[in-house]
């Protein structure tokens, strides 16, 4: 693998002209994934989840290069009709189409950036790898008092050609004072066996709203890894919900920075896993200054051979008295060989502040079974209204009207 | 007044040490050490090679280093791994020949060797550095086929039960720290109860690290045979000094069918001065597995003391329909560190456990609840429930969770809870109100915190233990 990197790696490099600051960044970046390489069970954050492991079994071996020359066709992403919607478009990790056509021009500016002037902090050897191979990266910044109309939908699509494939992507956003921005993510590719690697940072300034849905529904052989990096000011919100259910594997990991006093997070998922799928989700709330919140819960439903894990970590600093940190977990195992791993965890130096976890799993209430039974339900239909009542409550956290009735509708979730 | 009483608390109670000459071992650990201890203990071939093994595979592993707290390196070479009082050379064949000065030892740690032992009631196997000072209640304990000696008395009257149980919960190529206990282990508990008997008292240990530099090895092993009950307890304490001593007993429990074990530990080791300076590394691994059907192990444990606590009393639930229980309160002040919690590993159908953590800190300490309940898919119908509390006082402290939960089996249940507060201010305020002082108030509070664990414990220990809370946490409040 290691012969195949650097060949890659100086393909990448050769393609687009980089300046040398520029190309110092990318082989720093490289040089620490050469060293560290794909995670695996050894590292604290990836003991339930081996991801070289999980590469080696579902794809073998990877190739890092892609192609940016050519324009990959569009047309035949599906689109969501049922909600008008600013579109970003993304193909093997390329932005083929931004359309902020409901938006003012002038609120919203879009750049594109090569490469980050230097390495601020070492977060993991993924995001190294993504630094390294991603070409360009689009930077959006909302202006000042400007609400987005519509939400923002970001296609994550692949060409149908592409197998075997690392496709990485990094998108910057900056939200600046009392902007709101609703960012719907959908996972569509056209194409199986890739390890896809998402990479998003997020500068939410004074009193500004960040919403961002991520969907994962269709069945595909993909591996991913999502990273959202969320720095938070004063008085912000930022609301993350995952519907974590079609790919392979996915891993979702959300490091949020309540840095601004009267800040909040809000970390809601679900799991709903069939066959061999392997899901994590991993969050890091961080408590950094007084008066500040955080919110998770979440759901799993497990039929098969599926595999959940769920690890949140609550980090309360000693100056951030008054927090209030509060994380649950619940998961029903349908299946004998479905598996839930959990690891609630709480770190915490300040004395004045409120934090509690909870995590239970299990199989599903024989009792509440029984009594929709007596009533006339057959064991299926009882199952069913069980579920759903057991995930709606996830999909009731979710603050948008439109965009909850979507998620409802995607997932045949009923009231 | 009661400033000067604050002023006597404030003080290590246990923190005096006895002038007895002693034996000690060269410096060091190599495998002539190893056969010195063997050969001082008379042990038979077997033991040796045992021994041997363990300090085999010493040498390939690593000294873990993923807990909460760290510590300096240990240098494993400067430690003396032998240690007895020379008058033990002889050994006392009652307790009017012992050494007067070992007498007053014990008296200053309240331990009822003497007059007291008929009025509590309780069977004591103290030991003293590292071999076992004497046992009491032999004879009451004999009638009734209960086997409670020192471990080196057990190798020799009772080989075989010593060599059948020895190892199969704690094995030799465990981890570092069990690991070196197996190669230097020096004298501990052992316990017997024959099938179908109730122990009628509670069985009793009081440890104490005397020598300066000397490690503390103990290996304690007991054995629940069918259908039988015993309650043992174990009390530590270690007089003062400036260097880090290192104490990594080995503990094994074996309950067989329908057999049930309470352990129950009040650890008090010296925590070292208010800076941070010197107190015990209390590095110790405690394993019980619930081997028969029906069978059931208990964990009570309040720890106060120690420098750095790090231990995880665990329970192996290998029999159907086994229960394995933990129940702890640990309290840290000042610079104190602690990583403590425990591990349920449910392998047998229809198991239960339940943990109860309350951890407590103060001053400029850290207290890490790390646990692991593992439900394996055989294990059906199985529950585990697990509540672990936090209290804080001040904000230079710490408190974390770092729960491991794997469920494999759908039919299970897992349910686990964390909180993290602080006494609130209604709460102070009310019992202040009713005219108590800010740490008379606090004291009540986390005493009512406590409760739940402190009823698990045998009355004696009880009231011990309670003292113990209000003590470990004078001079936190205000």
């Amino acid at each position: 693998m290691e012969q195949q990197l650097k060949i890659d790696f100086e393909k990448n490099l050769k393609d687009l002209s980089y300046s040398d600051q520029e190309k110092k960044f990318k082989e720093t970046n490289f040089k620490e994934f050469l060293k560290q390489g794909f995670p695996n069970r050894k590292l604290e954050n990836w003991k339930f989840s081996d991801l070289s492991q999980i590469i080696k079994s579902n794809i073998g071996e990877l190739a890092f290069y892609n192609d940016h020359s050519k324009e990959n066709q569009i047309d035949k992403i599906e689109l969501i009709n049922e909600l008008e919607h600013n579109k970003l478009i993304i193909v093997d990790g390329k932005i083929e189409k931004i359309d902020f056509k409901f938006e003012d021009d002038d609120k919203i500016e879009v750049l594109v950036e090569q490469a980050e002037k230097n390495i601020t902090k070492n977060i993991n050897s993924l995001i190294n790898l993504n630094n390294a191979f991603s070409n360009k990266f689009c930077k959006i910044n909302i202006k000042k008092n400007y609400s987005l109309k519509k939400p923002l939908v970001i296609y994550h699509s692949t060409n149908k050609n592409t197998h075997f494939k690392n496709i990485n992507l990094r998108i910057d956003f900056k939200l600046e004072e009392n902007t709101c921005l609703r960012i719907i993510d959908i996972f569509k590719e056209n194409s199986e066996k890739n390890f896809i690697n998402v990479y998003y940072n997020f500068e939410l300034d004074r009193s500004s709203i960040l919403k961002n849905y991520k969907i994962d529904k269709i069945i595909n052989d993909n591996v991913k890894y999502s990273y959202n990096n969320v720095k938070q000011e004063a008085n912000s919100i930022s609301e993350t919900f995952i519907l974590s259910s079609g790919s392979k594997f996915f891993k979702n990991e959300i490091n949020c920075d309540l840095q601004g006093q009267h800040s909040s997070a809000f970390v809601n998922g679900i799991f709903d896993l069939d066959d061999e799928n392997h899901h994590e989700i991993k969050s890091n709330i961080n408590h950094l200054v007084e008066n500040t919140k955080s919110y998770q819960l979440v759901k799993s439903v497990l039929e098969k051979k599926s595999k959940a894990v769920y690890q949140g970590k609550i980090f309360v600093s000693s100056e951030a008295q008054k927090t209030d940190g509060y994380q649950l977990s619940n998961a029903i195992l349908l299946s004998e060989n479905s598996e839930f791993n959990a690891k609630p965890e709480l770190e915490i130096y300040a004395d004045d502040v409120k934090c509690s976890h909870g995590s239970s799993s299990g199989s599903l209430d024989e009792n509440s079974i029984f009594y929709l039974m007596s009533r006339g339900l057959n064991y299926k239909e009882s199952k069913k209204l069980l579920i759903n009542g057991f995930l709606l409550d996830v999909i009731e956290k979710i603050t948008d009207e439109e965009i909850k009735n979507l998620i409802k509708d995607l997932m045949g979730v009923k009231e | 007044m009661r400033d000067k009483q604050i002023e006597d608390l404030k003080d290590y109670k246990y923190g005096f040490s006895t002038d007895i000459e002693s034996i000690k071992a060269p410096k060091g650990l190599n495998e002539d050490v190893i056969k010195f201890i063997s050969n001082i203990k008379k042990e038979p071939k077997w033991l040796l090679d045992w021994r041997l093994k363990a300090f085999e595979r010493l040498k390939v592993l690593k000294e873990p280093d993923w807990q909460k707290p760290k510590y300096p390196k240990i240098d494993y070479q400067d430690l003396y791994y032998y240690s007895a009082p020379k008058s033990f050379k002889d050994k006392p064949k009652s307790l009017d020949e012992l050494d007067p000065k070992l007498l007053e030892t014990y008296k200053k740690l309240g331990i009822p060797l003497q007059e007291q032992k008929r009025l509590n009631g309780i069977a004591v196997d103290a030991v003293f550095d590292s071999v076992s000072v004497a046992t009491t209640f032999k004879e009451t304990l004999t009638k009734q086929g209960i086997i409670f000696c020192s471990i080196s008395e057990a190798v020799q009257k009772h080989p075989e039960l010593v060599k059948k149980y020895l190892g199969t919960v704690i094995p030799l190529t465990d981890h570092f720290f069990a690991t070196l206990n197996s190669a230097v282990f020096t004298d501990g508990s052992f316990v017997y109860i024959p099938p179908g008997v109730r122990c009628p008292m509670e069985l009793s240990t009081y440890f104490r690290i005397n020598a300066s530099d000397t490690g503390q090895f103990e290996r304690t092993l007991i054995i629940a045979d069918k259908g039988s009950y015993v309650s043992y307890l174990e009390g530590c304490t270690a007089p003062m000094r400036d260097e880090n001593q290192l104490h990594a007993a080995n503990v094994e429990l074996i309950a067989l069918d329908d057999a049930e074990i309470k352990y129950s530990t009040v650890q008090n080791w010296y925590p070292g001065d208010k800076d941070g300076k010197g107190g015990i590394y209390n590095f110790v691994t405690k394993r019980g597995l619930c081997k028969g059907k029906n069978s059931k192990i208990s964990w009570t444990q309040v720890e106060t003391g120690s420098a750095i606590t790090w231990k995880y009393p665990s329970c192996i639930l290998k029999g159907d329909n086994s229960i394995g229980e933990f129940y702890s309160i640990a309290i840290t002040n000042n610079h104190q560190k602690a990583d403590t919690g425990t591990k349920m590993i449910h392998l047998g159908k229809n198991t239960k456990s339940k943990i109860i953590s309350k951890g407590i800190s103060a001053g400029f300490s850290d207290m890490t609840y790390r646990g692991l309940v593992d439900i394996s898919p055989k294990a059906t119908n199985s529950n585990n429930f697990t509540q672990c509390d936090s209290l804080l006082m001040g904000n230079k402290c710490g408190a974390h969770t770092v729960p491991y939960i794997k469920n494999k089996n759908s039919d299970s249940n897992i349910a686990h809870e964390a909180t993290t507060s602080k006494i609130s201010e209604e709460q102070l305020h009310y019992c202040q109100q009713r005219g108590l002082n800010p740490e008379e108030a606090v004291g009540l509070i986390v005493n009512g915190f406590c409760k739940e664990v402190l009823q698990q414990l045998p009355m004696e220990f009880a009231v011990e233990a309670q003292k113990l809370v209000g003590i470990s946490l004078e001079g936190s409040v205000g």
